[in-house]
């Protein structure tokens, strides 16, 4: 039931974590990711991911800025320009 | 044989070699550190991003409307190798086994009937490839001017590969660097850049699933594609910068103890020879003592 996702930058490789659910500020609005997503890529705008470690529970948020998010076999990758704190 | 004085001079001039190569020594492995830190932090993103198009390449539909740079221009017969090396010598065989890891590559298409152009980032590997190659260099970016390689430089060599890419002067391109292993060994590398690579397609699974695309699949490899161009030459630039200093760092060290064997042989002979005339000097007065 967990969610494989990583957050990487140009600088460095920021979380490679599992969570429940990841929700992420794509450029057509924000969207939630659970493990079995369908494959799915997008732009993302500037904006916080938030990371649910398990259902229910308080998200953590990071602010991103710019960037790609990829859907795929692995869970979820997130190409950011950069991260804020 | 040399006079005390020549081998005087000899120890001197080895002593002073031997500072600086010392000091040579100090400073690349004060530059290695911050080298390494880069190239280790570059590395998740470039090969994240690499994944992403290679896995993007592999399930995409290639039909007359893809992108030239995941599409390929549909020929195989104009390679270019873009290879990186340092601008600076001293370093051991850095740059040299990038070249021949280059030359080897481009001898084996050149067996296979393509042709072989290059572009050239840094100044060592020039002379070589000019040498086996003339008249196959068609690019070049200087970086002897930069210190810290930093994404504009790749960028703007990205460009420049792209632009000659769409205008059609090649059809595939390799990227020749060193991959830093550790202070003791870089791996020369050969990689395809354009077009992308697909990723081997899991059994039974994922090669047929749709991926959905926001805002649209031509916006995003548009933006996508380029940009994974720009990374993968920023890591083999950031590569080659931490792989630099290490060999730097291990030749000169080589040197400095080389330096180190010679000082103790010439001042072995020195000693000697010193010796040897103050014997002399006494034969020479007691004999005359007793011819008294």
């Amino acid at each position: 039931m967990a969610l494989q996702f990583e957050l990487v930058t140009p600088e460095k490789l920021v979380r490679s974590d599992e969570a429940h659910m990841v929700v992420v500020p794509g450029v057509e609005g924000d969207f939630g990711v659970m493990e079995g997503h369908a494959p799915f890529m997008t732009t993302l705008k500037d904006g916080a991911i938030e990371i649910y470690a398990s259902a229910g529970s308080e998200p953590e948020r990071i602010a991103v800025s710019g960037g790609f998010a990829e859907v795929g076999d692995k869970g979820l990758t997130i190409l950011a320009e950069s991260i804020e704190g | 044989m040399a006079s005390l004085k020549d081998l005087k001079l000899r120890i001197n001039s080895v002593k002073s070699t031997q500072k600086i190569t010392k000091a040579m020594k100090m400073v690349a492995a004060a530059k290695l550190r911050r080298a390494t830190e880069r190239a280790e932090a570059g590395r998740p993103y470039a090969t994240r991003l690499q994944s992403v198009v290679s896995s993007l390449a592999s399930r995409i539909t290639v039909g007359p409307q893809s992108p030239k740079l995941i599409a390929g221009t549909g020929k195989d017969e104009t390679h270019l190798i873009i290879v990186a090396t340092a601008d600076k010598g001293l370093a051991g065989a850095f740059s040299g086994n990038i070249v021949k890891a280059a030359r080897a590559k481009a001898e084996e298409l050149i067996a296979d009937g393509r042709e072989v152009y290059f572009y050239v980032v840094g100044r060592k590997s020039r002379p070589i490839l000019n040498r086996f190659f003339p008249g196959k260099i068609i690019g070049q970016h200087d970086t002897s001017a930069i210190k810290n390689p930093a994404y504009s430089d790749a960028q703007a060599i990205a460009d420049d590969i792209i632009d000659r890419f769409e205008s059609g002067r090649f059809d595939v391109a390799h990227l020749a660097y060193a991959e830093f292993k550790s202070t003791l060994s870089q791996v020369p590398q050969v990689d395809q850049l354009i077009p992308v690579v697909p990723a081997e397609a899991d059994e039974g699974k994922g090669a047929s699933a749709a991926v959905e695309y926001e805002p649209g699949e031509e916006e995003i490899l548009a933006d996508l594609l380029p940009k994974n161009v720009a990374i993968q030459i920023y890591r083999a630039m950031l590569e080659n910068q931490a792989g630099f200093y290490g060999s730097q760092m291990t030749a000169m060290d080589n040197a400095t103890r080389n330096a180190g064997d010679m000082i103790n042989k010439l001042s072995i002979r020195y000693n000697r020879q010193r010796q040897a005339a103050i014997t002399t000097e006494l034969v020479e007065i007691i004999s005359g003592a007793e011819a008294l």
